[in-house]
């Protein structure tokens, strides 16, 4: 790499250029693309399988110094499947003699009890178990898999036994989301500490699987109802369980504040070492900094990628001159590149946007089921998405 | 809430002290609270052996111009009783 011209050709903005940024409070680790899954929700970029080799143990902990050292708090290890990784135990010790709250993000399939002893001993704080459904056949249908569920149920009673806190985690979407009340029932039987019962964000494979996936304004209505009368048993029972109900933006009139606004708490780096603004912000048109190049201190403050989309000057028409501007950011900036092909775009969820037609389309299709397969996430099918 | 008894962090919750906020904090699954000055001074004694008698008494102690604490002290350990961030043994 040539380091002899001036600040620009480094990747990095000239000292005194870079925007306001806050900490990076939120590191997430995705340390491995393997999963033993095919969700076709997944939040993985559709070419996971043409990227880079993985991050060794000591990249990694380099990586978890530095963040620690801009003040990250809470670590999150996801994928993939984190448990593919054998120096998980290792990463988590690392992590809490750094003073990091450790979250393991994990679809439960190669755990068992003795690895939940080991990463307790190391130090994991908390455990979050991803289901697919309430019930065994939609769930192994979604994940592609035969034995899923009765694994996750056992590792999820296994996390309660051993003391950690547990969240459970439930995408929603047209195939499980009239079940919400047997999803809630089987949430209270294991214990859980919160419940996030998320529906699908369309990025990556959720947009390839869009119109199989997306739930009608109906059922969505349903499943809140529902949510809010079990918060209310919950509360009348004095049950500490948490319900978290997250609404597809596709149903709102202005976007979310995604990330809380570009580069400023959020911070992932993927299995390759890329580092980036939000997960799914590798689909973008942009050149993001590897942690094998730089530390992680010129990458959050002085790359251009983290830059990019800080402040506001960059946006256009109609954010540039709204007075909604401080609140949502212009929304989320991989929506607006999928759906308008210009990452500068207001998010289309936005009724301002000149391309909010594409939404309204979308939530029409949604009243009507489609019956086309899954494309799931899978090599094969990821191989298809590979450039070059 | 049993004001006699001795409280202990509810598990779910991790108290510590957070040098790039400058205060000390609860960190829970994915969320993070930052605590006041002395929230987090009556917090840091709070270790499942020293009662809340106890835990007044030190405060005192340390800050002898703040004059009697107890009230202060009930006050918050209720509020942080009621958030569930500790337990009444
Ligand atoms: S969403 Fe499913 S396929 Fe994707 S990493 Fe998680 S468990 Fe694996
Ligand atoms: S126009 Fe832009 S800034 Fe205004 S509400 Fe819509 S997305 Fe947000």
């Amino acid at each position: 790499m040539n380091r002899t011209g001036s600040g620009c050709s480094d990747g990095l903005l000239p000292a005194g250029q870079e925007k306001a940024a806050g900490q990076p409070l939120w590191l997430l680790a995705e340390l491995t693309y393997k999963c033993p899954l095919q969700c076709p929700y997944c939040s993985n970029p559709l070419d996971f399988a043409g990227q880079g080799e993985e991050l060794g143990t000591e990249d990694w902990i380099r990586v978890l110094q530095q963040g620690r050292e801009l003040g990250a708090a809470q670590l999150g290890f996801s994928g993939g499947e984190p448990l593919t990784r054998p120096d998980l135990v290792e990463l988590i010790r690392e992590a809490r003699a750094l003073g990091y709250y450790s979250n393991l993000i994990t679809s439960g399939l190669g755990l068992n009890e003795r690895k939940l002893e080991a990463f307790r001993e190391a130090g994991l704080d908390h455990i979050q178990v991803s289901f697919q459904a309430s019930d065994e056949e939609v769930n192994n249908m979604l994940a592609g898999s035969q034995k899923a569920f009765a694994q996750k149920l056992r590792m999820a009673r296994e996390v309660k036994a051993q003391g950690y806190p547990m969240v459970l985690n439930f995408v929603t979407h047209r195939h499980n989301i009239d079940r919400i009340d047997r999803i809630i029932e089987l949430c209270i039987e294991l214990g859980a500490d919160y419940v996030e019962l998320a529906t699908c964000q369309y990025y990556g494979w959720a947009l390839e699987n869009r119109a199989q996936l997306m739930p009608s304004r109906a059922q969505l209505e349903r499943a809140e109802r529902i949510t809010n009368e079990y918060r209310a048993k919950l509360a009348a029972e004095g049950n500490p369980m948490r319900l978290i109900f997250v609404t597809p933006d596709y149903y709102e009139e202005r976007p979310k504040a995604c990330m809380n606004g570009w580069g400023q708490i959020f911070l992932t780096i993927t299995p390759d070492g890329t580092a980036l603004p939000c997960h799914s912000a590798r689909q973008l048109p942009i050149e993001f900094p590897n942690v094998k190049q730089r530390s992680l201190g010129d990458i959050w403050y002085r790359s251009f990628g983290f830059n990019h989309f800080r402040g506001d000057d960059w946006m256009k028409e109609p954010c540039r001159s709204c007075d909604e501007k401080e609140k949502d950011f212009g929304g989320c900036r991989c929506q607006a590149y999928l759906l308008t092909g210009d990452a500068a775009n207001a998010d289309p969820v936005c009724s301002k946007s000149a391309h909010h037609d594409q939404i309204l389309a979308a939530r029409e299709e949604a009243e009507q089921p489609s019956a086309a397969p899954f494309t799931y996430r899978n090599e094969r099918n990821s191989r298809v998405f590979c450039r070059g | 809430m049993n004001l006699n008894g001795t409280p202990t962090f509810n598990p779910l919750f991790r108290f510590q002290w957070e040098k790039a906020q400058d205060c000390y904090v609860l960190l829970y699954p994915e969320g993070m609270i930052k605590l006041n000055p002395s929230a987090g001074e009556i917090l840091a004694l709070v270790d499942g052996n020293r009662s809340l008698a106890e835990i007044t008494a030190e405060l005192e102690q340390k800050f002898p111009d703040a004059g009697s604490l107890g009230a202060d002290v009930r006050e918050f350990i209720g509020v942080a009783h009621e958030q569930n961030w500790i337990r009444m043994q």
